[in-house]
């Protein structure tokens, strides 16, 4: 009879947190850590259910005896560690990320960004008017989703997500070099022709809002967007047996945008075209 | 040229009614639209059916079978689940005593082999897909049988293409080469299972190049598969409608549970059988007893201990033998013997095989209720429409997926006009007829079942909440069970082991809508990835995969036939014909077009599909039909 696979049993790691002592299970990384000292280090491309990718490095925190700044998503907990999460260059750091980030692209709807620039004092606007800045035009060509690339940081969670992560699908890659590199469909060809099969489990984990439910985009253009008005109901889709969760964005008595839980044991997050956007028929009430 | 825009459908407001089967539909009221109902009902006392809905919630389908046993008196209650996944329960009851699937969607990811068996999982179980993609980067084998090279195969370490209907000879033959090759889990068969030897000499001549006679797939490949399974540390084996749409269906999933008894792929974490749903509460229709044979718990109706609870706990009598399926209701109503049915959420006017057959016959009844959440084509033909809420969205209570998870589903947004909660509304039904049954709301319908279920005893809301889900058995308030069923098959101890799996001892029996000259092409049919069944659902949102509704055909047979791409052509078989425009697809091979049945406002497919039924558990087998096509002479290619 074959064992149930229980895993290496984890040890605890104790290390040095902002002068604290930290116990945190093996494996657990500093962002872990500090989220579970109720620490705020700011997050972009950390998904928790994406490995991370290093990309933004908004989170990054000081280790003693290193020699560059360590990523928090990434960087895993050793014994004896000393790590500090608010040192003059670690704030340094992610002030300079914001102020990249936010002078280049539009992070109007990425949640929480506001907040940071404030705290660490970031000025977007001191590389002048001329700054250089994606400005894309949002990029609307189905009636399921928009791909709006102005509010994109390159983060490559969608990537991730429609690659070898989760969907296996590929449709999401990288075009360009350099300062030309964009997030886009395989040969920058139209969506329409590519291999997405609209499981919109990409905008799932983009942390910005460039890529959104086109409902939701047509409502923020016109204004009724107003999340403080919406729920978030729990519920289980009714498209097949398998039985993924699906979180229902409400507002106004109308199902605007669906989620999944990112720990639900069925879909981890994910779900597929019928899931995500096949809820008009139930709000078909003329 | 066609406008192939599927039909939107509105959401029912209020109760409809007739005064004469001529007459148009008028709005009504609760009050009148439910002493109509009754007065039907209670006039076709004893001639009654209950067609109980699988994508409603369990709460509604215990209070829906309640009705028909307790306040009609009769076992005629059944769902769709008789046109999906009836062998499935039925052969792994046969074999294990319980109808679900024996492992979880986890395990798949920490297993060796995975075999998916007439099932395109990757179009039609997206989400369970992600977890066998999981399996197959941590290593896992993947194996996929199926006629069609789907996008399933395309993941496949090995792609086996049996001619339409060769499953139980692609079996046997794997059997055969596992026995020969002595491969077997002696231990396992010696122990935990019965006819071993009739097995043995059943699948004897089903030699390699036997099979590859019959299946058409090449001998090398099925050895392959079958040391590959064998030899396993752990294996799943996977299946869907390929396997259970069939004349035959419940042998054929006999047949591969054979495969798991012979190698002790069952039982354990890891290895074990999925048969994967197709619709959200499939699993718990018949769990919830929406089945003419069994007892909410999916206790059998037979054994007169269960009955005596039901008898207390309702105080009612209940019948010592079965009800009738939904396939024998339909009979029924030819002879007379089914006078009223009562229709929840299902659209059997364009579900059921053979679909001009099923019109008449529902237009034959003395009267016809039907509950639903939109006109469909069945409440188009009823005497009263019950305006219901959608189980997903607008109702609480709970749902089973394929891996036995009961999960919560909660309201989200009200229901629009006057529509109704099912429970409510069969409430409000029983009152009429004389059972004041009480209840606050779907937990309490939920705590009864409880009560009567052992397997779902320990699932308070609480719990299920706190465990985003519980998969029965779930016996006990404080623990949870391992995640696969049958671990007893594995204990030493010949008490603790229970009753022995018997092997199945199934015979091939090719499909009987036979190809022939006149009808030369195997019609086969399945899901897409963006659509859902009759269209109903899934036909509102607007998505850009969705070409409507075609008749594929591999190039070479577009060829043969001198047909494009966007053409319209007649497709005949020997019980009906439509006109549907062709696709090519590669994944296809000369002598075999597929259909889906999505968009029957278009191309009704299903006038095509033979109604010959499974015996034991009654699904039609939509997978094998004989068509023809034809050019449509007028006018020549349509534009599109």
């Amino acid at each position: 009879m074959t064992a149930i696979p229980l895993g290496v049993p984890r040890r605890l790691v104790e290390f040095t947190l902002d002068g604290q002592d930290a116990r945190v299970l093996e494996g657990s990384t500093l962002l872990d850590a500090c989220r579970t000292a109720g620490k705020d280090v700011p997050t972009l491309c950390e998904g928790d259910t994406l490995t991370p990718k290093n990309a933004c490095r908004v989170c990054v925190v000081e280790v003693e005896g290193a020699r560059t700044l360590a990523p928090a998503c990434s960087r895993r907990a050793e014994p004896g560690m000393v790590v500090r999460t608010d040192t003059e260059r670690a704030r340094h750091s992610r002030k300079v990320v914001l102020e990249l980030l936010a002078s280049s692209v539009d992070l109007s709807t990425t949640p929480a960004v506001a907040g940071w620039i404030k705290e660490y004092e970031a000025k977007p606007d001191r590389f002048g008017p001329d700054a250089a800045r994606v400005d894309e035009e949002p990029r609307i060509d189905n009636d399921l989703y928009v791909r709006d690339y102005g509010k994109c940081i390159l983060c490559y969670k969608c990537v991730d997500a429609c690659g070898e992560q989760w969907q296996n699908t590929f449709a999401i890659s990288v075009s360009g070099r350099g300062f030309d590199a964009r997030i886009s469909v395989e040969q920058d060809a139209p969506l329409t022709d590519s291999a997405c099969v609209y499981c919109g489990n990409c905008i799932e984990v983009c942390p910005t809002g460039a890529l959104s439910f086109r409902s939701e985009f047509d409502m923020r253009a016109a204004g009724t967007w107003d999340q403080a008005r919406q729920t978030e109901t729990t519920t289980v889709c009714a498209y097949c047996g398998v039985g993924c969760n699906l979180t229902l964005h409400v507002q106004d008595n109308e199902i605007v945008k669906v989620s999944s839980p990112h720990d639900n044991p069925v879909t981890h997050g994910n779900l597929c075209i019928k899931g995500r956007f096949g809820y008009q028929h139930v709000q078909n009430r003329d | 040229m066609r406008k192939r825009q599927p039909k939107t459908y509105t959401r029912l407001t209020h109760p409809l009614v007739r005064d004469s089967r001529d007459a148009p539909f008028r709005r009504a009221t609760w009050d009148e639209a439910l002493d109509r109902t009754a007065r039907g009902l209670a006039a076709a006392r004893g001639a009654f059916g209950m067609f109980s809905c699988a994508r409603a919630t369990n709460e509604m389908n215990y209070v829906a079978q309640k009705f028909a046993r307790v306040v009609m008196g009769t076992h005629n209650v059944d769902s769709c689940n008789r046109t999906c996944h009836a062998p499935s329960v039925a052969g792994l009851s046969a074999a294990f005593g319980s109808g679900g699937g024996t492992s979880s969607y986890e395990e798949v990811e920490h297993t060796d082999v995975i075999v998916m068996w007439g099932s395109n999982a990757r179009f039609a179980h997206p989400i369970f897909f992600q977890h066998v993609l999981r399996g197959i980067r941590s290593g896992a084998r993947m194996y996929a049988v199926d006629p069609r090279r789907t996008a399933t195969a395309e993941w496949a370490e090995s792609w086996l293409g049996p001619n339409v209907g060769t499953d139980i000879p692609m079996a046997h033959a794997i059997g055969r080469e596992i026995i020969h090759a002595g491969l077997v889990n002696e231990a396992f068969v010696g122990r935990a299972t019965t006819g071993y030897e009739e097995y043995r000499a059943l699948v004897e001549p089903w030699t390699l190049s036997l099979a590859e006679k019959v299946t058409g797939v090449p001998a090398a490949a099925v050895r392959d598969l079958a040391h590959a399974y064998a030899r396993a540390e752990r294996a799943q084996l996977c299946w869907t409608l390929g396997i259970t749409e069939h004349h035959n269906g419940t042998d054929n999933v006999r047949a591969l549970i054979n495969l798991s008894l012979l190698t002790g792929h069952v039982g354990r974490y890891g290895s074990g059988l999925q048969p994967l749903r197709g619709q959200n509460n499939v699993q718990g229709g018949g769990d919830m007893g929406a089945i003419p044979n069994r007892l909410p718990g999916f206790q059998d109706v037979l054994d007169p201990g269960v009955r005596l609870k039901f008898e207390t706990a309702w105080d009612t009598v209940v019948q010592p033998h079965h009800g009738l399926t939904l396939t024998e209701m339909f009979e029924a109503m030819d002879d007379g013997s089914l006078r009223a049915v009562y229709c929840i959420g299902e659209n059997p006017a364009q579900s059921e095989a053979d679909g001009e057959q099923a019109v008449r016959r529902l237009r034959a009844l003395d009267f016809l209720v039907v509950q639903d959440i939109f006109l469909t084509k069945t409440a188009e033909l009823a005497d009263v429409v019950l305006p219901a809420t959608a189980g997903w969205a607008e109702t609480e209570g709970t749902t089973t997926n394929s891996e036995r998870r009961v999960q919560r589903v909660r309201r989200a947004v009200p229901p629009p006009g006057e529509a109704r909660e099912d429970v409510d509304i069969l409430c409000d039904l029983a009152a009429r007829l004389g059972h004041d049954w009480k209840y606050a709301d779907a937990e309490a319908v939920w705590n009864e079942l409880r009560s009567l279920s052992p397997d779902h005893h320990g699932m308070t809301y609480a719990r299920l909440e706190e465990h985003q889900g519980i998969q029965w058995p779930c016996p006990s308030t404080e623990e949870l069970e391992p995640t696969y069923l049958h671990g007893r098959l594995w204990q030493a101890d010949p008490a603790r082991r229970g009753p022995r799996a018997p092997f199945g001892i199934v015979r091939h029996d090719p499909p009987v809508d036979l190809t022939d000259e006149e009808y030369p092409i195997r019609l086969t049919t399945g899901r897409r990835l963006d659509s859902y069944n009759t269209g109903v659902q899934s036909g509102s949102y607007s998505s850009p995969l969705r070409r409507g509704e075609s008749v594929e055909l591999c190039p070479e047979d577009a060829e043969r036939y001198g047909v494009v791409v966007g053409e319209e052509v007649r497709v005949t078989s020997r019980r009906g014909s439509v006109v549907a425009p062709v696709w090519v697809d590669t994944a296809l091979r000369p002598g075999l077009a597929f259909m889906s049945f999505h968009f029957p406002d278009e191309v009704d497919t299903n006038q095509l599909t033979i109604e010959a039924n499974c015996p034991i558990a009654g699904t039609a087998e939509f997978k094998a039909s004989a068509i023809r096509i034809e050019k449509v002479s007028t006018g020549g290619p349509a534009l599109r």
